[in-house]
């Protein structure tokens, strides 16, 4: 008995390096996905953040058919660099809607005749309440939003050219 | 010299424009005025994970998001919301994550346990050793 133990404190280090080994091996992964995935989007009534467009609330996004929900900001550098690509959604048939995080609406037209309008309708979160009440921790994001106004999917980041055909593919399956 | 000039200018150099240039939120760097009001808002956004951030509490992040958070916090809790409801209605939306309070899930029995299992290795050692004594 006694020998044994004796090699209990080499077992337990081994044990914790290992641990501690694979933990620091393993990819960082940041993202925080909402839990409100398949549920249906929390009601909200926002003001529109765009001089041309129309402000947006949670019914409105009910309409019978799969729509995109992008969640940007006009002070944030990817939602800039992914206009091109909700550019191409738009032209695939794809309504998109906006929310703005922490906008003003001068800022947001300057951002939209910068890098394009793709929007149906925007509605402005000054205070990111929102954000947090759709269980969204950053922008861009974008949220698949089927006919019936249940998020389908969400997506953590901006959409790259190459996300393009899941995005569409998730649109279709929200059918 | 040269290099002293160009750590000078490094010094100077403007941080990135990486966050809104909205004021904050009503409440989010200022008290409630009722202490005790306050005490229990300031208790939750202790416990409450920065989204942005990720290793801070909203409580000590200088992030816009944790700025509007811990404003709707004070003003939920000025409306007579109970902290506990407000801290289910973020795990609701964000998961166990969010918060730092450790919950009763089963995932977490042995950590609940621990204490109690090292408690009792203790006491047979001690008993084991007074018996030793003794004979």
């Amino acid at each position: 008995m006694r020998k044994l133990l004796i090699w209990l404190p080499l077992l337990l280090f081994l044990g914790f390096f290992g641990l501690f080994a694979s933990g620091l091996l393993r990819p960082d992964d940041r993202i925080i996905t909402s839990k409100l995935v398949g549920k249906p989007l929390p009601p909200f009534v926002l003001p529109a953040a765009a001089s041309d467009r129309p402000p947006l609330a949670n019914s409105e996004l009910a309409s019978g058919k799969p729509r995109l929900l992008n969640i940007f900001a006009s002070w944030c550098v990817p939602c800039a660099a992914e206009a091109p690509q909700l550019m191409a959604l738009k032209q695939a048939g794809v309504e998109i809607d906006a929310i703005a995080i922490r906008d003003a609406r001068p800022d947001v037209d300057a951002f939209l005749k910068r890098y394009g309008n793709p929007y149906a309708r925007i509605g402005l979160d000054a205070r990111s309440e929102v954000q947090i009440a759709l269980g969204s921790s950053g922008v861009p994001e974008s949220f698949v939003i089927d006919g019936k106004g249940r998020i389908a999917y969400q997506h953590v980041g901006d959409i790259r050219e190459d996300d393009v055909p899941m995005i569409l593919d998730r649109l279709r399956r929200a059918q | 010299m040269r290099g002293l000039l160009v750590m000078l200018l490094l010094m100077l150099s403007a941080p990135a424009l990486a966050q809104s240039a909205l004021p904050p939120a009503p409440y989010a760097d200022r008290q409630i005025d009722d202490p005790a009001l306050e005490k229990k808002a300031r208790t939750l956004m202790e416990t409450i994970r920065c989204l942005t951030c990720q290793s801070q509490s909203i409580a000590d992040s200088n992030a816009s998001m944790a700025g509007d958070l811990r404003s709707q916090i004070r003003e939920r809790i000025m409306a007579g919301e109970q902290p506990e409801h407000i801290r289910a209605w973020l795990i609701e939306r964000y998961g166990d994550w969010v918060s730092y309070e450790p919950t009763a899930e089963p995932i977490l029995w042995p950590l609940w346990a621990a204490p109690l299992l090292f408690l009792g290795l203790g006491l047979l050692i001690v008993r084991g050793r007074i018996k030793r004594r003794r004979s």
